[in-house]
């Protein structure tokens, strides 16, 4: 059964982002779903299905959605679930929320993300010496790594960029590339964190997280939360926005080592999600792309057949995916120069960009968008294919 | 600055891993060898993830390798590291075929290459932790 064009996103809704204490991890997703439902012209009570990707400040998250539908005072859901595929969670949520709506579960799914990894100043209890901010957030070491010094997930993909470069030729130039042109879309979106113009000389003199990796080539940390309204297409039509539909979906997660294959799970998810939409990759017209990391979008470009393994640097520093290129790529900056939502950051952007909503950065052609999510190290991955028509 | 403060971390001894610190303290570097498949695998696992047996020991390797990849550590994560940076955090692939990660030491970390021949030392961090690290070696 191809559930193209059978629901749709109906509403968004996106907190402020960056260092905002304001809230809590729960207030930043009550919040984020009361902008979602207002967008979309609905009420809680439209709401009958409730998906939670709960960030690092949920903990365990143990119940997670059901805690979340008790601050959001939700009555009589017919789903509910917390989920976790790490940055591949928000696309997923979305699939789960297709699948049950056209199975008849359900009709009106809240997908949720938030997160308050940062702390305010005067909340800091760290030893002296070690980080607070953003490198403290995901500094976690795991086994023996610790004693070696490696922490942090900058760590283990900087280990699988270097590979990259030894084995395809990629330079630090291809992966600067990335940073200075989502750098250039987000000058025009108003809600990125970074949107100061930076050249590639910028790019280099900026300091080193853990070569080959600048702090420019690595994902802001954001406290804040994000939203969709899943709902059937025959619903959505008669909806306050105008309706972003999913015509393909689907899912890889590759296991083994991804410092031997060089590739995320974006070969199998497209398979399965293209068929479904009917597309091939000539066909896209806009990515909104998982960018943890400037290789992150290098590597999925690859993997979805935008270019041959190994020549996405060249395909970048071409200026093809920057603001008046043939294939533009994160034009909302990313998770670089935006926000960081996990992957709700590339849903967030698709969205906006597909009902035409993006103002100075819209992009002309955005009949077929393609949304990426991916978690852990390459481990796992979503991919959405997005359009305004119906089918 | 309290000395405790600046101490790295000493992993523990857990209990799968005890035989591969029980070798290190005897200067062997040793990786697990499945005993259904005869796989060999490090870090070790309870159950092998090529043909789910339970079986397993632990076997002596060269020690010898080459490095498979690397980074640059810049960023200080932990007190204990802050006097080091920049330092190479390596992954090397052995001559018997698993992967370790370690640290390079005897050589700049401008001058680390992928492919680059490596052999084992032994670094003493307690009288229970000895940890494998790796050095260049001719090839």
């Amino acid at each position: 059964m191809s559930v193209k064009g059978k629901a749709a996103i109906a509403g968004l809704g996106l907190t402020p982002q960056g260092k905002v204490y304001d809230r809590t991890h729960v207030g930043f997703a009550v919040e984020a779903v009361r902008l979602a439902l207002e967008d979309a012209g609905l009420e809680r009570r439209d709401l009958d299905g409730l998906l939670l990707n709960p960030g690092l400040a949920w903990g365990d998250a143990a119940m997670g959605s059901f805690n979340l539908q008790q601050a959001l005072g939700l009555r009589d859901l017919r789903l509910s679930a917390t989920m976790n595929l790490g940055g591949a969670t928000a696309a997923a949520m979305i699939q789960h929320a297709v699948l049950a709506i056209a199975s008849g579960m359900c009709e009106t799914v809240a997908c949720v993300f938030s997160d308050r990894p940062l702390k305010p100043p005067d909340e800091r209890r760290s030893r002296a010496g070690e980080p607070t901010g953003s490198a403290g957030a995901y500094a976690f070491a795991r086994g023996l790594d610790a004693a070696y010094g490696q922490f942090g997930i900058n760590a283990i993909y900087a280990m699988v960029a270097r590979r990259h470069m030894h084995t395809y030729g990629t330079t630090q130039d291809d992966l600067g590339a990335v940073a200075v042109a989502q750098r250039r879309w987000a000058t025009m979106n108003p809600a990125a964190q970074l949107r100061t113009p930076l050249t590639l000389a910028d790019y280099h003199a900026s300091r080193w997280v853990v070569e080959p990796f600048h702090v420019l080539d690595c994902c802001l940390v954001s406290n804040g939360g994000a939203a969709v309204i899943v709902t059937s297409a025959a619903r959505a039509r008669n909806l306050r926005k105008p309706p972003v539909y999913v015509w393909g979906m689907g899912q890889g997660h590759p296991g083994g080592d991804p410092a031997d294959s060089l590739a995320s799970g974006a070969p199998l998810a497209k398979g399965t999600a293209f068929g479904m939409a009917g597309i091939e990759s000539r066909d896209v017209q806009l990515c909104e792309l998982y960018d943890c990391y400037s290789f992150t979008v290098l590597v999925t470009l690859e993997d979805y057949g935008f270019c041959a393994k190994g020549e996405a640097g060249a395909l970048v520093a071409s200026g093809a995916t920057a603001p008046g290129g043939a294939l533009p790529v994160n034009t909302g900056g990313g998770q670089l120069s935006s926000f960081y939502m996990w992957g709700m950051t590339p849903v967030v952007e698709a969205v906006i960009q597909t009902r035409g909503e993006a103002g100075e950065r819209q992009v002309p052609r955005r009949d077929v968008v393609l949304v990426s999510g991916n978690g852990g190290l390459l481990s796992t991955h979503s991919a959405l294919v997005l359009s305004p028509l119906a089918a | 600055m309290n000395p405790e403060a600046s101490a790295r971390p000493v992993p523990q001894v857990t209990p799968y891993l005890a035989p591969f610190f029980a070798a290190a303290r005897e200067h062997q570097l040793v990786v697990q060898r499945c005993g259904g498949c005869g796989a060999l695998r490090f870090p070790p696992r309870e159950i092998c993830s090529t043909c789910l047996s339970t079986e397993a020991s632990w076997q002596p390797v060269s020690g010898r390798g080459e490095i498979f990849s690397f980074n640059i550590m810049h960023q200080i994560y932990h007190p204990g590291f802050a006097a080091e940076v920049p330092y190479a955090v390596v992954v090397v692939r052995l001559e018997e075929g698993p992967k370790i990660t370690s640290n390079l030491v005897g050589c700049p970390v401008d001058a680390i290459t992928v492919g680059m021949p490596v052999e084992v030392i032994f670094e003493r961090l307690s009288p229970e932790v000895t940890l494998p690290k790796f050095r260049p070696r001719a090839a």
